[in-house]
């Protein structure tokens, strides 16, 4: 008898301890991540992060414009975590990051994010946008996840660019044990017997990964470019001979050929690229020879597309605009070559140019200027921009925001959102945008609402066991502190002086319960500008 | 052979005068000598709104208003006469008929895109897809170009959306359709989860995070918009307009007129919500992918769709409201002549159905006509820019206006051009 009530008190007390354990948040409860800051402090990383600033400095001088102070490290975290995970740094991460030694700090974060799966993840999605568009794609052949999880772990062993990208045009082999393969099955015809689009293909070849939009002048030719029509259509002849089969996505024979319609006769079109023919090897199959000629050391465009989108997905705009068009006519900024050849020269290494971007003047730098006349500074990088949050980052935060601890460190919020029906419905109703769009247009009423009352920010919120609420209202020791805590967690910053005044007042004269008003403070930061607009 | 009757006969001559162009003048021909009045109504002002009725899933023409009765290809479905002399329409649509003469058929749609999301697109749109630029559907080109009036709840409306609910495109994600589900329920996310003292002290506490934020960025914060569209939001979630949503207000002898079903509702609130100012209301029925028993489940859809779409355009006649209203259902294709084994019919672009009705346009006309075998092209066909410049044209929409996408490409709102049939006496 005594052994049995003995065993219940302490499986009581058992189950009472993990109970606390998990609500304490912990401080510095994990293996601190490896980091390697001797890579920050290379002459040849560090003259290349001088050169970008240096090109930026003199476009300041030449404008009159005086650039913007450095930002402070938390704001900075903030936007690598959202640049690369789509979500926000937890209170957790924050105590984390805080105790390392200041100087170091943001070298350890760029690491600690580099390594972490939510970045390959994310960074996957948002190349699985470009590459393969949003869509579902034709049923049976296409496997989007597929080649989603494919990238992630090409990213997470930091696979170089140029490898990643020949594999995705070149390979063979059937959609679901080689997943590279669903960037041609994704274009099966449904009419012509599910036989790859060879213009659809040369499009998103051009587009993704040159930065030209030849695609435009696949009905007429370009209107301030040097591409005609002719060039598209020898670009897709590349694709003529690629097939779909049984064993999946092989390369035989077959010619290509269009209808004139004016002429009302068949042109049979030789494969030919628009410029630089020498960087085409004379062997292999016609995939593979383009896949070669497109990743080129020396093919400019590759490397100047891959650093125009790595940027663009780091600062919210990009160097160029659209981020798909390098021949533009507006304004190119010389960071664009330097990033660029640096990228190509040290083998189109992702992580490095990662670290390079977030070590640059322009990226540590205040979104807000010392004039306030943010319009043109922004326009030339003299500050950093302030961006629309995508919808997946804006669901990811309020994840993020309703809890202490890091929320799903092991995948994305994306991979979440396919398990979870409420968080689909979040995006859903908020509406979901292409991976073209950097456009920084104004929200939606939609989205204010959902935001204001919808059921995702209302119910994480709330008060539940292991919500950041209860956490908050049960650990801090005072009201400044839970104040503190709260603003750390969904702003990634502490309040500023006549914050703490007014919200300190407020929680004194409150008759709410401790609970409802630090849900209340939640979800006044929530719906702020400043929750919704990387900054 | 048959002996040559009028009808033929005029048709025929006029393709065998070798000129395809004649076609539409062959018919017109044909129905005037069929004792059919075209053009009897005085002319028409421009509509102010349009309700989509959106048969997801792309509807068979065979059994709804293109039917073929005495063909192999019926496959056992009959037709019924209209209130307009020589129209008929498949079984099914009895209160429909009644109202013929205030409805137009397009017979002859044609279209390329045999997918549901790419047909969709197209049909929505007017424009095929294309990587370079997502275009505006009907409802966001409306509300972009009609005027704004004394709307506090959003002008474009989609009620039961399908997957790909109308968008906004090029012109901005704000010209989206504000989605919802049956108006039986109340509006998503309009109203407030706590009590009116709890909320005024939640917005004060924004307030004071919002003007931290814009020290030394104001004018940047400023266009952002977040502040302007944070107060619309508020302002509808209190405005009177919200009522428009609900259509238990309505007396319950209009509810049972359009069929007490979450889509006869959606017709409903589209009436109210059109009457409050709102541009366009989309109203999704699903369930028209019959690629298995598509005579049962097109007579089931009747049933849905008959009383909403009949009992909408009586109601809107009633209100004096249907010279201003424009209602268009339509799905994103048709349905293939054959039946397959399984008793369904397939994917059929070339060659489907459309009905309009009210604003800009006359009723009791039918365009384009399909071999009854499906074997031949079909006959005056439409294409969809077509379809979709005869709409902006009731609307008084310019839709040849140049319009820059986010890319600095000039795109129009539509490259087709008006069926003038529709809009001329």
């Amino acid at each position: 008898m005594f052994f049995r009530n003995f065993f219940f008190v302490c499986l009581v007390l058992g189950g009472g301890a993990t109970l606390v354990a998990n609500l304490i948040p912990p401080r510095n409860g994990f293996a601190p991540t490896p980091t390697n800051p001797e890579a920050f402090k290379k002459s040849d990383f560090l003259e290349t992060v001088y050169r970008v600033n240096a090109s930026f400095e003199q476009t300041w001088l030449k404008n009159k414009i005086q650039p913007a102070i450095g930002a402070d490290d938390l704001t900075i975290a903030r936007r690598l975590a959202l640049g690369l995970m789509g979500t926000i740094p937890s209170l957790e991460e924050i105590r984390q990051f805080e105790s390392r030694p200041e100087g170091e700090r943001l070298a350890w974060w760029i690491d600690h994010v580099l390594q972490d799966r939510r970045y390959a993840d994310y960074l996957a999605e948002r190349f699985a946008r470009v590459f393969v568009g949003t869509e579902d794609g034709p049923f049976i052949l296409f496997r989007r996840r597929k080649f989603r999880s494919w990238l992630s772990d090409q990213i997470t062993l930091n696979v170089p660019y140029d490898q990643i990208v020949r594999e995705v045009i070149s390979s063979e082999g059937i959609w679901t044990e080689k997943p590279a393969t669903n960037f041609i099955t994704v274009t099966a015809q449904n009419g012509k017997a599910n036989q790859p689009d060879p213009v659809r293909l040369a499009g998103r070849v051009t587009r993704a990964f040159l930065g030209i939009r030849l695609d435009c002048a696949q009905c007429h030719d370009h209107p301030f470019a040097s591409w005609k029509q002719a060039d598209f259509e020898s670009f897709s002849a590349f694709f003529a001979q690629t097939h779909i089969g049984f064993r999946g996505v092989y390369d035989g024979a077959g010619e290509y050929a269009i209808d004139d319609k004016r002429k009302n006769i068949k042109r049979t079109i030789a494969p030919k690229v628009s410029y630089s023919p020498e960087l085409l090897p004379g062997e292999g199959s016609l995939r593979a020879r383009l896949s070669t000629w497109v990743t080129h050391q020396e093919n400019s465009y590759f490397s100047q597309a891959a650093v125009n989108r790595i940027w663009a997905i780091l600062c919210g705009q990009p160097l160029v605009s659209p981020v798909d068009n390098l021949e533009t006519e507006g304004l190119v900024p010389p960071a664009l070559k330097i990033l660029a050849e640096d990228f190509a020269l040290h083998g189109h290494n992702i992580a490095r140019l990662i670290r390079i971007i977030a070590s640059t003047k322009t990226y540590r730098m205040q979104s807000l200027s010392v004039n306030d006349d943010s319009v043109n500074a922004e326009k030339l990088w003299a500050q950093f921009p302030l961006g629309r949050l995508r919808p997946e980052q804006v669901a990811g935060s309020i994840l993020q925001a309703s809890s202490v601890a890091t929320i799903d460190a092991e995948s994305h919020i994306l991979t979440r959102l396919a398990r979870f029906g409420d968080q689909n419905d979040f995006v859903k109703r908020y509406g979901d945008s292409s991976d073209e769009e950097f456009d920084n247009r104004g929200g939606t009423i939609p989205q204010r609402l959902v935001m204001m009352n919808g059921k995702l920010v209302s119910e994480k919120t709330k008060g539940g066991p292991f919500s950041a609420t209860t956490r908050i209202q049960w650990l801090a020791p005072s009201d400044v502190k839970s104040i503190e805590a709260v603003f750390l967690t969904a702003l990634t910053r502490r309040p500023t002086a006549e914050e703490y005044d007014f919200f300190e007042q407020n929680l004194k004269n409150s008759e709410l319960s401790k609970g409802q008003q630090i849900q209340d403070i939640f979800w006044a930061l929530i719906n702020s500008t400043e929750f919704s607009w990387n900054h | 052979m048959e002996p040559l009757g009028r009808r033929p006969f005029l048709k025929t001559t006029a393709t065998l005068a070798g000129a395809s162009w004649l076609t539409p003048v062959g018919q017109w021909l044909a129905r005037a000598a069929d004792g059919e009045a075209p053009g009897a109504l005085p002319p028409k002002k421009n509509a102010q709104a349009v309700i989509v009725l959106w048969l997801q899933g792309g509807p068979s023409q065979l059994e709804t208003f293109d039917p073929h009765a005495d063909s192999t290809i019926a496959g056992g479905t009959t037709k019924i006469a209209t209130a307009v002399k020589g129209i008929y329409l498949a079984s099914g649509f009895e209160r429909l008929a009644e109202e013929m003469g205030s409805v137009s058929l397009i017979r002859s749609m044609i279209s390329k895109e045999g997918d549901h999301e790419r047909g969709s697109y197209t049909l929505k749109t007017g424009f095929r897809p294309d990587p370079t630029v997502i275009h505006p559907s009907i409802g966001a080109v409306a509300c972009h170009e009609l005027s704004i009036g004394k709307a506090e709840i959003p002008r474009h409306v989609s009620i039961l959306s399908s997957q790909w609910p109308a968008r906004g495109g090029y012109l901005g994600d704000k010209y989206d359709a504000f989605q919802m589900t049956d108006p039986a329920g109340p509006v998503p996310d309009a109203r407030t989860n706590v009590d009116s003292n709890r909320e005024k002290s939640r917005l004060k506490s924004l307030e004071i995070v919002e003007q931290a934020f814009a020290k030394g960025r104001s004018k940047r914060v400023e266009e952002t918009q977040h502040k302007n569209t944070t107060n619309a939001a508020l302002k509808m979630m209190t405005s009177e307009q919200l009522k428009a949503f609900n259509v238990l207000l309505e007396p319950q002898s209009v509810q049972d007129m359009y069929g007490n079903t979450p889509f006869g509702r959606g017709c409903l609130a589209a009436r109210r919500l059109v009457e409050s100012g709102v541009r366009c209301v989309e109203v999704t029925l699903n369930g028209w992918d019959t690629h298995a028993n598509n005579h049962q489940f097109c007579k089931t859809n009747l049933k849905t769709l008959d009383p909403a779409f009949s009992g909408l355009i009586r109601d809107l006649r009633q209100r004096n409201m249907l010279d201003k209203t424009l209602v268009l259902c339509m799905g994103e294709f048709g349905r293939t002549p054959s039946i397959n084994p399984a008793g369904g019919r397939d994917h059929w672009p070339s060659g489907f159905s459309i009905a309009l009705a009210g604003g800009g346009i006359y009723g009791g006309r039918v365009i384009g006509e399909t071999d009854p075998e499906g074997k031949t092209e079909v006959k005056s066909p439409v294409r969809v820019p077509d379809l979709h410049a005869t709409v902006f044209n009731a609307l008084g929409i310019d839709y040849e206006k140049l319009n820059q996408t986010p890319i600095g490409r000039t795109v129009k709102f539509s490259e087709g051009k008006p069926v003038r049939e529709l809009l001329e006496t």
